[in-house]
């Protein structure tokens, strides 16, 4: 019960801290603070137009922080999903370029499936190189997005592209009847129903089905899962494949929902936004789902900031850190015993200077 | 190819080594006091970034190269204090602090490095190996940044120090057991942080190369990674700062061939080129790492090669 209170409470006032400071940071560019957070308030959530842009960010966000949460459950720090997002986009675009596609929802699905190979086998490159040759794979999941990037630019610009597009280079764009449209003719697309519905699955399967609990021993405990014999090597490259998909089926709704082709635009940092939304969420599946929302309005807010104040278009990137740094820093809290400090300030006294108490060194 | 063509190419290849492993240089000694003391740094691509930007900014208001510099040591350092403090604090993990002050320098370098984006700063003087030759493409490409010899000097200079002094056998003790440090009575935080920070202002210097020398300007795409490949080239070297010198000059090399062969004109596969020293990062990783084993010469409290 502590704990679960501790889980939301820790989060929530991290959030907050982040946006005091993030005011304090703003008020040193001249810009009153309480505007700004009015105005972040407003620019995510304020009318249903805001809302649709948040909700269109939201999407992707689900299923890159999927790609964190999910190896995280088996114990991996996984950190590239900015390379699949981009693989899984160009799969997208070029099946749709070099295949004639039924021109329906099966061809929808069709490239939705061909990025969540190409993302879930680029993850499950870095899993591999954990597993069996021992590298860390936090670096190399993240040099495996540089090289991913390396080869989106290489073919963009080169064998996949649209001789029309001259200022962006971008490959052909995708035929109407294959992309994702809006739900019930507004700007939210279809993509954010495949997105939380990603994220309920991959709850439902890690809190009901043995694979998925056995994934979460391995990540737990690997002595334990050695010991009742469980495939550890097998379930965490499951576990990357897995995030890896998601992650490229971000790539296939950004091009078949936003873009409508694979071009530059499509490396905007949703696979670093991801990590942080991760993060928060605790790696829990299903509480991606509100802090997608929550970030998603952020980066939906950032472009009024810049507007109506002046701010440069990074603010929303300061305001990203600072709670990544404070989320991290709140899991120190969790430890202390609120019953005990409070009761020795008021043994002391509010007027009395309290003595700063040594940290001890755990063994 | 020509035989002149050739000689433009490999004097391509050497300058950008000596220039494009500059930044690596610095990173890599930094990421190795780091590692040393059994902390990973992960954020240090955000050190480089923010450092970067702050090199450049202090050089155009102040109107001198070397401040600049200064800056980018200062703001390095603080940064990196940022992340030793923050891994001292129970239950806080140094690759995901890594990974938080990775964006949050990026963010920051990015929203105050806005109105950086135009103007031009005072560079760095360069050092001119290539005044042998007669062919100006040859001289242009051999002008080497003068960070680049200090920098040498300081890998020595840690080596030295790591076997020889009191301040570099404590940063190994700390790296190797924390116990032992405090059975002697030494703060085994105390001397991370501090190993941090000094790493921090070393990699600061990296992204005063970046920014002041070659490529010369601020933009939001100045560093790809670098920082990040650093981290890996320590492993590679072992965490022995002359290793990391000629690590660093290999891994300029591999970013250098696209560069040097657009020189020569031939500009087919240009971003195919610039992911040569990625693949060749994990490669090595793949050569040098084995499962469940720890690589030889590991500081012994190290998380990552666990």
């Amino acid at each position: 019960m502590r704990q679960s209170l501790a889980n939301f409470l820790l989060p929530v006032g991290a959030i907050i801290a982040a946006l005091g400071l993030f005011g304090v940071f703003v008020w040193f560019a001249g810009v009153s603070p309480v505007e700004v957070w009015l105005l972040l308030f407003k620019g995510a959530f304020g009318d249903w137009y805001s809302w649709q842009n948040t909700l269109q960010r939201a999407a992707p966000l689900m299923l890159t922080a999927l790609c964190v949460a999910i190896p995280a459950r088996a114990g991996l720090t996984v950190i590239g999903g900015e390379g699949a997002v981009v693989l899984g986009g160009l799969a997208c675009a070029g099946l749709a370029q070099g295949l004639p596609l039924p021109a329906n929802t099966v061809g929808t699905v069709m490239v939705c499936l061909a990025a969540a190979a190409a993302g879930g086998l680029w993850i499950t490159l870095a899993g591999w190189l954990r597993q069996y040759r021992g590298i860390n794979e936090t670096i190399s999941s993240l040099l495996l997005a540089y090289v991913a990037i390396g080869l989106f630019k290489h073919l963009v610009e080169g064998p996949l592209r649209d001789p029309s597009s001259l200022n962006k280079p971008s490959t052909f764009s995708l035929d109407e009847s294959v992309r994702l449209g809006g739900i019930a003719g507004s700007d939210v697309h279809w993509g954010l129903v495949i997105g939380v519905l990603a994220c309920l699955a991959a709850g439902l399967w890690m809190r009901i089905t043995p694979s998925g609990f056995a994934v979460r021993v391995v990540g737990g405990n690997p002595r334990a899962a050695q010991l009742v014999g469980l495939p550890a090597s097998k379930l965490i490259l499951l576990a990357c494949a897995l995030g890896g998909a998601s992650a490229g089926l971000a790539g296939a709704i950004e091009v078949a929902a936003v873009h409508t082709n694979a071009n530059a635009s499509l490396i905007a940092g949703y696979g670093y936004a991801g990590i942080l939304v991760a993060f928060i969420a605790r790696q829990h599946p299903v509480a991606i789902i509100p802090v997608a929302i929550l970030f998603g309005g952020f980066g939906a807010a950032g472009s009024l900031l810049q507007r109506r104040l002046g701010l440069p278009d990074a603010s929303v990137l300061v305001l990203q850190g600072i709670a990544f740094v404070l989320i991290l820093a709140s899991e120190a809290l969790r430890d202390v015993d609120w019953k005990a400090f409070f009761a020795r300030i008021n043994r002391f006294g509010p007027s009395e200077p309290s003595p700063i108490p040594l940290p001890l060194e755990k063994p | 190819m020509s035989a002149d063509q050739l000689l433009i190419f490999f004097a391509g290849i050497v300058g950008g080594a000596l220039r494009v492993g500059a930044p690596f240089l610095f990173v890599s000694l930094g990421e190795c006091i780091t590692e040393k003391s059994g902390r990973i740094n992960l954020g240090l691509e955000g050190v480089l970034v923010l450092s970067a930007m702050s090199a450049f900014g202090a050089s155009y208001l102040s109107g001198s190269a070397w401040v600049g510099v200064l800056a980018a040591a200062a703001t390095g350092a603080l940064l990196a204090t940022l992340h030793g403090v923050l891994c001292s604090l129970p239950r806080v993990n140094d690759i995901a602090t890594g990974i938080a002050l990775m964006l949050l320098g990026m963010g920051l370098a990015f929203y105050l490095g806005k109105p950086l984006i135009q103007p031009q700063a005072p560079q760095l003087p360069a050092i001119a190996l290539g005044n042998w030759s007669d062919s100006a493409a040859v001289r242009s490409a051999l002008q080497v940044n003068a960070l680049v010899p200090i920098g040498i000097a300081l890998a020595v200079a840690l080596w030295w120090a790591f076997a020889n002094t009191r301040a570099g056998l404590l940063v190994r003790m700390a790296g190797d057991s924390a116990n032992a440090t405090r059975a002697l009575g030494y703060s085994v935080s105390a001397i991370r942080i501090a190993a941090t920070a000094a790493g921090g202002m070393v990699a600061g210097l990296g992204g005063a190369c970046l920014t002041l020398f070659y490529p010369g300007s601020w933009n939001e795409g100045i560093s790809s990674g670098q920082g990040l490949i650093a981290v890996a080239l320590v492993i590679f070297a072992r965490w022995s700062p002359i290793r990391c010198v000629w690590t660093s000059l290999l891994f300029g090399g591999a970013g250098a061939i696209g560069p040097a062969l657009q020189s020569i004109g031939i500009s087919w596969g240009y971003h195919l080129f610039n992911i040569v020293p990625y693949v060749l990062t994990l490669l090595i990783l793949v050569i040098t790492c084995r499962p469940g084993t720890t690589v030889n010469g590991s500081p012994g409290e190290l998380s990552s090669t666990r």
